[in-house]
């Protein structure tokens, strides 16, 4: 791991030096006013406008950057830093290239809701609107993927932009803010005064939540006979797993959690019902399709889990427990809207919550139908089917790991076969579907959370939309540790081109891709291939035990299909069941 | 679907013009007219946005524009009794033999003469959107030059 020389002085004696008023220059400033606001690690590139930026960091031993290869390695790393430990996830990437190269990562921020502060740098403020040398006005381009922006005019304003950045970012609906800093500005000179208060009028989410709706809800759950629960990212974001738990025990109200949901609430306990949606669970599923209530808790009923949105959750009252009043009635229209922080809200009903009586054949059924439908594939002597391979990784990382995925099937399959019981255990981009998420992001946690296995699960897709990260894992030794499920195609487009374009295979083979062992040891990074359960665990077992990074590239079925699946335009209940069956 | 008149109180930064038309862009939400200025309070401006959709779409309007930082307020002014205004600057051709026509329809709407070219005359009305439409149909017959004018800008009558 790269130094941490940070914490061999005292907290306060670096506090004091960094917040100490003097006239310094805005890119002294803004390191500065990152390390007040508790940044530990940035993850960045330089580059022309950022020079004065980088020139600070010289010698500034304080301050600690991870030189990524690729701009878009760098945000996609400071997403997983940010999903992984509730901290906000910082990335800098110079003018033009450098910052259009991070519009990718900054959307895929955007729809998960992760709090990151991307600053860039832009050309000098009088070449602005001249179509200088890589000129992008990228606080345009990515008005619609930021929560907030700034183009900095003045260094004075840094202080004060960056501290509300950092409050906009990890508070009410979390999500990205862009610093767009001009060359010049990052030059100037100005006395920094360190900022503490925030003062924005038109931002104050509402955090506690309205105690005649929470009543509400209690009347609805009295007199509810098949009530159930669909808890999103809201409930890991706030922070609410305990509030969780408290709830569903007093309650006894079974639950789903949704993809990004996942960590939310052990995933072995015998109310939790799986995923739903597209890839879930056929209890969860069902039990959505048949609830006479549904209490949504941080979940934005996104396509991928309703399905065809008319048709769901049919005979169910809705509760809609959302920070963010926007998406409150936005797909689905809501009985009872209960806006404030996922967390608050279930501290209050806590407070009062009972156990919902009349739902204990609901309950019986949902055990039934549980035992009956699990998850469940074919497994096979002679080929390594992924399933397979992710179920190893979990049991041999006793389901502790902290798991990053590409996006996929073998996201699919890692959402379904690797069951996890603490929150921010699982990064994985679920709203924007971003390829080249998975390895970066691993990055990111590890360097978040130094004493947690970090796993990355990846297709051979998308491993090869970020692979040149390998060298900042191998130079920096960060023990990552890679699983390549190598199908030798686009396994989710294949299974579309197979199931709905009637076998019409465009475009997927990705067979003469590199020889993933050899690519990882061009990097430096250790790595081993598998091509069966014996070779598949030991190798594993060995990746694992390897005190730097590896890669282990396990060959695995190309034909799998993941399921349940539900197509396109169909109810939730409408599942195609393969060989799940 | 119904017309909405919304008045919207915003910080004076650069790039807020963008960031609601913008967010009307994307989201699909029309814009039939749209006006800013400033407002009675020093650094903040103003925009009323004239658009039309059902009450979910409203209702999405009012709670998206409320997400960014840069709005304070969102008013549906049309629902309530309001005064809506916009000013029209129409060029006609007016040949010296057809000016007290014109004049006599200027005067009845109690609209202005700004302007006397050679051949032509400027209007300027003031009032609601229906007034200025029928003063465009009226001097349509003449020859309508060019036709500026500024969309609407609204403020809800009484107390409110």
């Amino acid at each position: 791991m790269s130094a941490h020389s940070a914490t061999l002085k005292s907290k306060e004696d670096l506090i004091g030096k960094w917040s100490k008023p003097e006239v310094i220059s805005g890119s002294e400033m803004l390191l500065r006013s990152l390390l007040l606001e508790g940044v530990d690690c940035v993850f960045g590139y330089p580059g022309g406008a950022v020079l004065y930026i980088y020139d600070a960091m010289y010698g500034f031993s304080d301050f600690n950057h991870l030189l990524t290869r690729h701009e878009q390695g760098a945000i996609h790393a400071a997403d997983g830093y940010a999903r992984s430990t509730g901290k906000v996830g910082v990335c800098i990437a110079t003018s033009g290239p450098g910052a259009t190269n991070v519009v990718t990562g900054i959307a895929t921020a955007y729809m998960d809701s992760v709090p990151l502060v991307v600053i860039t740098g832009n050309v000098a403020t009088h070449l602005i609107g001249t179509d200088a040398f890589q000129e992008a006005d990228i606080v345009g381009i990515t008005m619609p993927i930021t929560k907030h922006s700034y183009l900095v005019r003045e260094a004075s304003e840094l202080p004060r932009i960056i501290h509300e950045a950092f409050h906009i970012a990890n508070t009410g609906r979390k999500g990205p803010v862009l610093i767009d800093i001009p060359k010049d500005v990052s030059a100037q000179k100005a006395l920094f005064q360190p900022v503490t208060e925030v003062a924005l009028r038109g931002y104050n989410p509402t955090v506690l939540p309205n105690r005649n709706q929470v009543d509400k809800m209690f009347r609805a759950i009295e007199e509810a006979e098949r009530p159930l629960l669909l808890v999103g990212g809201g409930a890991v974001y706030s922070g609410a797993h305990e509030e969780l738990y408290e709830f569903v025990a007093k309650t006894e109200i079974p639950l789903t959690t949704t993809l990004l949901g996942l960590g939310a609430f052990p995933s072995g306990h015998e109310l939790h019902l799986g995923l739903p949606g597209m890839h879930g669970t056929w209890t969860a599923n069902n039990a959505i399709q048949n609830a006479d209530l549904l209490i949504s808790v941080g979940a934005r009923f996104d396509d991928r889990v309703t399905g065809k949105l008319s048709g769901f959750a049919p005979k169910a009252k809705i509760v809609h427990i959302d920070i963010d009043p926007a998406e409150i009635g936005k797909n689905v229209p809501t009985d009872i809207p209960i806006v404030g922080d996922v967390k608050a809200v279930l501290q209050v009903a806590n407070a009062a919550a009972k156990r919902a009586d009349k739902a204990d054949a609901w309950r019986k059924q949902l055990r039934e139908w549980k035992a009956a439908k699990p998850f469940k594939y074919i497994d096979s002597d002679t080929e390594l089917k992924p399933q397979w391979v992710v179920s190893m990784i979990h049991e041999t990382t006793n389901g502790d790991a902290i798991v990053t995925t590409d996006v996929g099937q073998h996201q699919m399959w890692a959402a379904q076969y690797y069951p996890f019981n603490k929150p921010r255990s699982w990064v994985t981009s679920g709203g924007l579907g971003t390829m080249g998420f998975g390895f970066p992001s691993a990055i990111g946690a590890k360097m978040g959370n130094p004493d947690r296995t970090v796993v990355s699960i990846n297709g051979d897709g998308g491993m090869q939309m970020c692979a040149q990260e390998l060298a900042i894992c191998s130079i920096n030794n960060i023990p990552v540790k890679v699983a390549i499920l190598n199908n030798q195609v686009l396994g989710m487009v294949r299974q579309w081109q197979e199931l709905i374009h009637g076998n019409r295979f465009s475009h997927i083979d990705l067979a003469g891709s590199p020889d993933f062992v050899k690519l990882a040891e061009a990097y430096g990074v250790k790595a081993f291939r598998a091509t069966n359960k014996e070779e598949a665990r030991a190798v594993w077992e060995e990746a694992l035990r390897h005190p730097g990074p590896a890669v282990v590239d396990f060959v695995v079925r190309r034909d799998e299909n993941v399921y349940p699946m539900v197509t396109q335009g169909s109810t939730i209940d409408q599942m195609i069941m393969g060989d799940s069956e | 679907m119904s017309k909405h008149t919304i008045s919207i109180l915003v910080n004076d930064q650069p790039g807020v013009m963008q960031r609601v038309s913008g967010l009307f862009g994307r989201r699909g939400f029309n814009i039939e007219s749209i006006t800013v200025g400033s407002s009675e309070e020093p650094g903040l401006s103003r925009m009323v946005i004239v658009t039309s959709g059902d009450d979910r779409t409203m209702e999405q309007v009012q709670k998206q524009l409320y997400k960014l930082i840069d709005v304070i307020k969102v008013v549906d002014v049309s629902a309530n009794p309001m005064v809506a205004r916009e000013l029209g600057l129409i060029k006609v051709n007016a040949e010296p033999s057809s000016r007290p026509e014109i004049l006599g329809v200027v005067e009845t709407f109690r609209a202005a003469i700004v302007d006397i070219g050679p051949s032509t005359l400027m209007v300027q009305v003031v009032g609601d959107t229906e007034k200025i439409d029928a003063m465009v149909e009226l001097l349509k017959p003449y020859g309508i030059r060019e036709l500026s004018r500024t969309g609407v800008t609204a403020m809800a009558r009484g107390n409110r």
